[in-house]
């Protein structure tokens, strides 16, 4: 009796064990996929019906998106904003989340103010037109300042900067500092992994940035990377997208290999996010970042 | 004698009065002095939440006039509540409502337990390393953007897709249009939102399970308890508070449905069946630059967005749980 219930347990284990790693392997096998076909010839990815392994790897799809300046522009603008971008995210939900630890006048105000952004939405169009009267169509800056302070982000920042001990404000109050030296002295010392993690969520943030850009960007020469990949892929439209490539190849009288340079783009568009994948892990493992996980 | 003193003291209460105002002006004044580095902190991220926040709050006034660019917010004509009574006259916006909510029940339905299971699923998993990779794994297209998501959909899905490719000889039936055929619209958005959230939804839930104590399940094996006895009456238990509460969150979000994910998705084909609120905001206000209807259809959003949060944040507090704001 004792053995068949341990019998029939130790099998559901092993089949719960197994049907997780089938949906994992089920969540990697689109990536897996778009991996070997990016590196399959056109002519092998047209014959063939299922490509696990290439059966000749090659460079085609990469070489032609690295030609167009198009792709290249779009990789510049989008790291740009990525550092430039994460870094006023960082600095100026930072600087308002402990300056609201503070017991100042007007906190609850302001408090209050934060939070009511949480339940209120401007909308979408009446938001276009501020940032339009203040000039910022077309610019990069119309890309950072709108999103500059993610509201949650900042309660959540606000939290983990209450939970240091203000004995230590004290202390280095008593030793003269003013509460500017306290902030860069002290406490942004001790917050180095907040700082860490906010900076990689922001960037993940900023790297991915499409809504923004669709809106307030009408210059294709200012696009970021996921509008160009959006035309390729989505609207499957790499011809038009990449214009410089296509007439190189034009003029080289070379077939583009169509279907594969999406493969490639959506690639190297998640290389970076793969990159800092084991990173961002690591802090949300460590639970600063489950507050917010809540909305 | 009373009576002068009455007057003498009247006399001298407006005085009093403003002893006390201006040393409370002066008392304030020095507070915000010695505050100012603080304040000096705050600034930058006020301005912000003022400018880009709150006065975009204002400009919702265009929703009761004709607003023309040319003429600005404050010289627009005035046209009351037409607008509004366009949103309910209006075929398309009831459409797109309509739309929007069925949309979001189909989440609810679909969307919203899969973390719940998976996250008991992952609990029951004996190996820790086994666990660490498995979730490392479910996480990763929680940080991939709408548009690779989309992409990836796309490569798979068209009609000389790899998805058509190995249906058309196994069943053989003709390719399916999964992308342009109305009727996979809502299906193809709730797997994309599995296939990107299910594993990251996973984390609260887990959350609340890393607080049960383990002498509970020792206490229910030494009760003779199975696996789907201890998931029952343990591990379930556990997370209903959370369940409830996430629920009740949810329904507060109903108009929301994800601008990216259904603006992407969007085609000729597939307009009339997938176009929400948001999407349509956009088409309308920004593409067509109909601002003033626009706003009002927005702004019919954001206020039962508001009232729904909040009823649904009241909700969860009557649930014994502190709720969230």
């Amino acid at each position: 009796m004792r053995f068949h219930k341990s019998l029939t347990e130790r099998i559901s284990g092993m089949m719960n064990a197994s049907l997780l790693g089938l949906l994992a392997l089920l969540m990697i096998f689109p990536f897996y996929y778009i991996f070997a076909v990016s590196f399959t010839s056109y002519e092998e990815y047209v014959a063939s019906e299922l490509i696990l392994w290439p059966k000749r790897w090659v460079l085609d799809a990469y070489t032609y998106i690295f030609n167009a300046k198009e792709f290249i522009r779009s990789l510049g603008v989008t790291i740009f904003i990525t550092v430039v971008g994460c870094l006023a995210n960082l600095l100026f939900t930072a600087t308002m989340a402990y300056a609201m630890t503070r017991n100042i006048w007007g906190q609850r105000t302001f408090l209050l103010l934060v939070v009511f952004t949480f339940v209120f939405h401007a909308g979408m169009i009446p938001t276009y037109l501020i940032v339009k009267a203040t000039g910022l169509i077309d610019s990069y800056w119309s890309l950072i300042l709108p999103n500059l302070i993610n509201p949650f982000n900042l309660i959540v920042f606000r939290q983990f900067f209450l939970n240091i001990p203000s004995e230590l404000n004290e202390a280095a109050v008593i030793d003269g500092a003013n509460d500017l030296q306290v902030f860069t002295k002290v406490i942004i010392p001790l917050s180095k992994p907040a700082f860490a993690a906010f900076g990689l969520f922001y960037a993940v943030l900023q790297w991915n940035t499409y809504f923004t850009a669709i809106l307030y960007l009408n210059d294709p020469a200012k696009f970021t990377i996921q509008v160009i990949l959006r035309q390729i892929v989505i609207l499957n439209d790499a011809a038009n997208t990449l214009t410089s490539a296509a007439r190189d190849a034009a003029i080289a009288e070379s077939m583009p290999p169509v279907e594969t340079i999406g493969m490639a783009a959506i690639l190297i568009a998640t290389l970076p996010i793969l990159l800092v994948y084991p990173f961002l892990q690591k802090h949300f493992a460590k639970g600063v970042m489950v507050g917010s996980v809540k909305g | 004698m009373n009576q002068k003193n009455l007057a003498s003291e009247l006399e001298a209460l407006p005085n009093l009065s403003m002893t006390i105002n201006t040393s409370r002006t002066s008392k304030l004044r020095k507070r915000l002095w010695k505050e100012r580095y603080l304040f000096l902190l705050l600034l930058p991220g006020l301005l912000y939440f003022i400018v880009y926040r709150y006065v975009p709050m204002l400009g919702n006034i265009i929703a009761f006039q004709d607003y023309s660019p040319f003429r600005g917010f404050l010289n627009s004509e005035w046209v009351g509540l037409q607008h509004f009574q366009k949103i309910f006259s209006d075929q398309e916006v009831i459409r797109v409502l309509w739309n929007t909510i069925y949309l979001s029940f189909l989440q609810i339905a679909f969307a919203f337990p899969i973390p719940i299971v998976l996250a008991i699923m992952l609990n029951e998993l004996k190996s820790e390393r086994y666990k660490r990779i498995v979730q490392s794994i479910l996480y990763l297209p929680h940080f991939l953007s709408w548009v690779v998501v989309i992409g990836i959909a796309t490569i798979f899905l068209k009609t000389e897709g790899l998805v058509n490719r190995l249906i058309t000889p196994l069943f053989g039936i003709e390719p399916i249009a999964f992308l342009q055929e109305p009727g996979w619209f809502m299906p193809l958005v709730i797997l994309e939102v599995i296939w990107k959230e299910a594993g990251w939804g996973t984390i609260i839930f887990l959350a609340s399970l890393a607080g049960v104590s383990p002498s509970l399940y020792e206490a229910a094996v030494v009760d003779g308890a199975g696996r789907w006895r201890q998931i029952w009456h343990i591990t379930l238990p556990a997370l209903r508070s959370t369940i409830i509460i996430l629920l009740i969150l949810r329904l507060g979000t109903v108009l929301d449905s994800g601008f990216e994910q259904i603006f992407l998705m969007l085609n000729p084909f597939t307009i009339e069946a997938g176009n929400v609120l948001d999407t349509y905001v956009y088409f309308l206000g920004i593409q067509q630059s109909d601002f003033s209807f626009g706003t009002a259809v927005g702004l019919f959003k954001s206020v039962v967005g508001f009232v729904l949060i909040l009823s649904a944040n009241w909700l969860a507090k009557r649930f014994g749980d502190e709720g969230v704001f």
